[in-house]
């Protein structure tokens, strides 16, 4: 069955770990969580293809995992909480993932966070619809904006 | 009667716990977070509560996905850290209060709030992060008790922020009929905005983040409309855990003081948001007899004298 198109699919560079993912990557999920133990650390490392036979996965779902194509995971239904242990089994720092999944280099990656981080202008939709970020959460202006004291 | 006197909202990065773990809480980057939480740990050395109820998620840490409950109480006598994969976080083990816990369970349940209840869980970053910011780092035991409240924000959807407002609302209704004079302090927890996943990982979004706390202080009631999908476009696909800070100002009283604020972009991937909201000792019944008011007012009374030889 198709996936249900959703509100949601309109946000970019997103998958959005929903009930349908979840089902569909179960085995994606509860793979990554084997990995918490360090024996399966080790059999995974020393025959990553028949360590996977394990567990209930398609063939896109397992030529993801051996090719560590992070956002592809997700695409199939990987959780980030749940791959990210994968990612820490072949010893990478979360910011690696997340320089992977974005398709930069860590440094810029890092200096893009400390920069503030990647802006929310330009990557609020795909389709274009919502420029004019729904502002209606919007609060009478403060006098002060940071750390305080009353 | 037990009292919710405070809420504490505050974001619950790993990285946080993980400089602490390392001592690298004195290198520049993580000066700038830590210290905004200072004050805190000084309002909470004076508030002294004697329990604290922590709203906050697992990370596939006690849940995998063979199990996701929506809302998970813990209700067990004490609560090990996690084992994250780099052995369990050095922090003493969390004390529950089993009695408390089991009296908001069958409260909040007939309140037709269906919990789950954890008699056996271990508590990951989530909640320890934000016990580590407002009490420190102690050596042998954490100075009050815990009732760890994990919600499910990782697999979409989430609660919703009313229904998450409104369990806030029946928590208190359950601890203000609990026989014993405890005093309760109640912790919302995650993010503030950050994505850490996919190719639009990295997003931060401080406008919507400074207006989510004024709103959370002023007009509670206006951030739960908040539809998720606003959450995760504005605030990013993680920052949905906001959710769970409407749960610890649904506890609190409609007016409240906010006593400090402090706001940093970033800790690792995330803006670190955190707030602290006092009671002021308003009635929770608003419409409660000739009596009652009378009754109320005096506490009312009496709590602000309390509170003010606090500060």
């Amino acid at each position: 069955m198709a996936r249900r198109p959703q509100d949601y699919d309109d946000i970019p560079g997103t998958f959005v770990f929903d009930a349908e993912r979840s089902r569909q990557g179960y085995g994606i999920n509860m793979f990554c969580m084997s990995l918490m133990k360090d024996e399966n650390r080790k059999a995974f490392k020393a025959n990553e293809a028949e360590y996977l036979k394990k567990f209930q996965l398609t063939d896109e779902q397992r030529d993801a995992i051996l090719k560590r194509n992070y956002n592809r995971m997700l695409e199939l239904g990987g959780n980030i909480y749940f791959t990210a242990k994968l990612g820490a089994t072949d010893g990478h720092s979360f910011q690696h993932l997340a320089a992977v999944m974005t398709g930069s280099s860590q440094d810029d990656y890092l200096k893009m966070m400390l920069g503030g981080g990647r802006s929310i202008e330009g990557n609020r939709s795909k389709s274009g619809k919502d420029k004019a970020a729904k502002a209606k959460a919007k609060a009478k202006p403060r006098s002060k904006s940071t750390a305080k004291r009353k | 009667m037990a009292h919710i006197i405070a809420g504490v909202g505050s974001s619950h990065v790993p990285a946080i716990g993980a400089a602490l773990d390392n001592n690298k809480t004195e290198e520049p980057y993580w000066k700038r977070v830590f210290s905004g939480f200072e004050k805190s740990k000084e309002w909470m050395a004076r508030t002294k509560p004697d329990v604290a109820i922590v709203v906050y998620n697992d990370h596939a840490s006690a849940f995998s996905v063979d199990m996701i409950p929506t809302f998970a109480l813990g209700c067990a006598a004490e609560f090990p850290p996690a084992d994250e994969g780099w052995g369990p976080r050095p922090v003493p083990v969390i004390k529950g209060h089993p009695e408390l816990a089991a009296h908001i369970a069958q409260s909040v349940i007939l309140d037709e709030f269906d919990l789950t209840i954890v008699n056996k869980m271990e508590v990951d970053h989530g909640l320890t992060v934000p016990m580590n910011l407002l009490f420190g780092q102690p050596k042998d035991e954490w100075p009050c008790r815990v009732i760890p409240l994990a919600v499910n924000v990782v697999m979409f959807p989430p609660p919703t922020g009313h229904r998450c407002y409104m369990l806030g609302k029946a928590i208190r209704k359950a601890v203000e009929s609990y026989p014993e004079a405890l005093r309760v302090v109640i912790f919302g927890t995650g993010g503030l905005s950050h994505q850490i996943s996919g190719p639009r990982a990295g997003l931060i979004n401080s406008k919507w983040d400074k207006d989510f706390l004024d709103n959370l202080s002023k007009d509670p009631k206006k951030l739960t409309r908040i539809p998720h999908v606003e959450y995760m476009r504005e605030a990013g696909a993680e920052g949905i855990e906001m959710v769970m800070w409407l749960i610890m100002r649904g506890a609190l009283d409609d007016k409240v003081e906010e006593v400090y604020r402090f706001y940093t972009v970033p800790a690792s991937n995330t803006a670190v948001g955190h707030i602290i909201l006092e009671n002021r000792g308003k009635p929770a019944r608003r419409r409660a007899s000739a009596g009652r008011s009378r009754l109320a007012a005096a506490r009312r009374k009496s709590q602000q004298v309390r509170s003010k030889g606090t500060r």
